[in-house]
């Protein structure tokens, strides 16, 4: 079996499994992590669930990600630290991060 | 994809299926039941913040692969947060993981230490002369202590001195933080602060942050000595406001051009003797060495004559050998800092870029490495340094610019929110890292 298909299998399953519960770690899980978006998991927690005072980002609408990480990057959003990693990204990355994020619901 | 004979349907269209794969590069999670014994085998040499997320990385992107992780200790005491056991903030315990998680997700954890690597043969030889072979190997081993730079401070005298910067078994915090609580009422804690490059730049000064936040509340005449062998250290500013805000003047900080470099100790008299012959008696001695890669690296012809290993920073591949990733502190990362999320963040590429090598695939391409470095100087009170790495179009890797930086300097008057959140986010970092690394 071809490592695309078996791939394929193993995301079949988890997305069934995806559609029956609300999103979860673990689920969250099945869900493939670009590597533009393993650096957030430092902080923001596996697939963006959060940790403690650090916000979730798992499911934050697409659109809003986008907005708000250039109200980050051009420090108009009061922020302890995002407002300097915001403008540590391209428009392309950002767009990458938005969809993965937005996409774990 | 659409549609199942038990009638669920799953929740991705096959259009969004596909725009994910077609993303440059992903990581696909696995059930950990997937074993691969015949597949490609990743070996592992380190247990750390970088040798961890490699193994665990490895094993959720590439079911097919076999995983080994050879560590000395039985679970990882965290460099990391070990500054707040000093600060009495925290426990032992706390600090310290299994790695009864990476074994759920498959990866065979070998308590051993590696003491030799034939990159020809590809293979690991262990302490105990058992031999593991490799398809691509990840040496992740950390650093070792240049004793020889430090006249008098042999292995003996860690246990007088102690240095507490490798976790190990978590002894060395430990007699550091007995010997905080039992120094005399008005004593002097002494430390010695090594040259660049050495781990986590600004490690030593959070130390003296938290020894001082320790003292005020128990031992409010003791002073703190910090001899330095620089003559500037990171985030110097934004320490020098805190400790004049928090500490007043129990912290005296004396750098190398007032002669702060530390070049013999006398453990027995609790002397730090420096570079033009000053004796300076102390009650507590933390001795922090100059530093160089650990001694998997360098007797295996990895490093170079600075005693780091050289690398290609788009692949972490070591330059003196094929088919060997070095990762973590022991390698030449600059203009990256040699801290723990650099070396989780780096991890990934360096496993994704050996199993790209392993099918004959490209890296991943314009990787970009993030590190937060979070500094607690008192309650309530953390400043940090962020940076995003990228390649800079000339074969190297660059910090990007108009980016990261430090936290705002002023005023507990106008920053107290500012300084709260930023503890309170360390701790989340400390949180979602070691998860990252452990679970």
């Amino acid at each position: 079996m071809s490592f695309l298909s078996q791939a394929l299998r193993g995301g079949a399953l988890a997305l069934v499994l995806g559609a029956v519960a609300p999103i979860g770690a673990a689920q969250a899980e099945e869900i493939r992590t670009p590597m533009i978006a393993q650096g957030c998991a430092g902080c923001h927690g596996q697939s963006g669930v959060g940790t403690g005072s650090v916000p979730q980002i798992a499911g934050y609408g697409r659109d809003a990600f986008i907005t708000t990480w250039e109200s980050f990057r051009k420090d108009e959003r009061p922020a302890t630290i995002m407002n300097r990693i915001a403008p540590g990204y391209t428009d392309d990355e950002v767009a990458a991060l938005a969809d993965y994020f937005s996409q774990l619901r | 994809m659409n549609g199942f004979s038990n009638g669920f349907s799953p929740k991705l269209t096959r259009r969004h299926f596909g725009a994910l794969l077609a993303g440059s590069a992903f990581t696909l999670a696995a059930p950990a039941i997937l074993r691969a014994d015949s597949g490609p085998r990743l070996v592992v040499i380190g247990g750390g913040f970088g040798g961890a997320s490699a193994a665990r990385f490895a094993r959720i992107s590439y079911p097919d692969v076999n995983v080994t992780l050879i560590e000395p200790y039985d679970s990882f005491v965290t460099c990391p947060y070990g500054n707040l056991i000093l600060g009495g903030k925290r426990a032992l315990p706390q600090i310290t993981h299994s790695y009864d998680g990476l074994r759920a997700r498959g990866v065979d954890v070998v308590q051993n230490r590696a003491r030799d690597i034939d990159p020809v043969a590809k293979r690991v030889t262990l302490a105990d002369d058992t031999r593991i072979a490799y398809d691509k190997l990840i040496v992740s081993p950390g650093i070792a202590l240049r004793r020889d730079a430090i006249e008098g401070y042999d292995e003996a005298a860690s246990e007088i001195f102690p240095h507490a910067w490798m976790g190990g078994d978590g002894s060395q915090i430990s007699i550091l933080r007995r010997q905080l609580e039992a120094l005399p009422e008005g004593g002097v804690v002494g430390l010695a602060i090594p040259p660049n490059p050495f781990r986590c730049p600004p490690g030593p000064y959070e130390r003296i942050s938290m020894i001082a936040h320790h003292l005020k509340q128990h031992n409010p005449r003791a002073k703190i000595l910090a001899f330095d062998a620089k003559d500037g250290f990171s985030k110097q500013g934004l320490f020098q406001d805190g400790w004049a805000e928090l500490y007043g003047d129990m912290i005296e900080w004396i750098p190398a051009s007032q002669d702060g470099t530390i070049t013999a100790v006398d453990p027995q008299e609790r002397v730090f003797i420096s570079e033009f012959g000053e004796r300076h008696k102390v009650d507590v001695g933390n001795v922090i060495p100059p530093q160089y890669a650990a001694a998997i690296a360098r007797d295996t012809g990895l490093a170079d004559d600075s005693g780091w290993v050289p690398v290609d920073p788009l692949t972490f591949a070591a330059e003196a050998a094929p088919d060997i990733h070095v990762i973590g502190d022991a390698n030449i990362g600059s203009p990256m800092p040699k801290s723990g999320y650099v070396a989780n963040s780096t991890s990934k590429q360096a496993v994704a870029a050996a199993i790209a090598d392993l099918r004959g695939e490209a890296a991943p391409a314009d990787p970009v490495y993030f590190n937060t470095c979070y500094s607690h100087l008192g309650d309530d009170y953390a400043v940090s340094v962020a940076a995003i790495f990228r390649k800079d179009g000339e074969g190297g890797i660059m910090a990007t610019p108009d980016s990261g930086g430090l936290s705002p300097r002023g005023p507990l008057s106008e920053l107290a929110y500012n300084r709260r959140r930023e503890a309170e986010y360390a701790d989340a970092w400390y949180d979602s890292i070691t998860t990252d690394m452990f679970s």
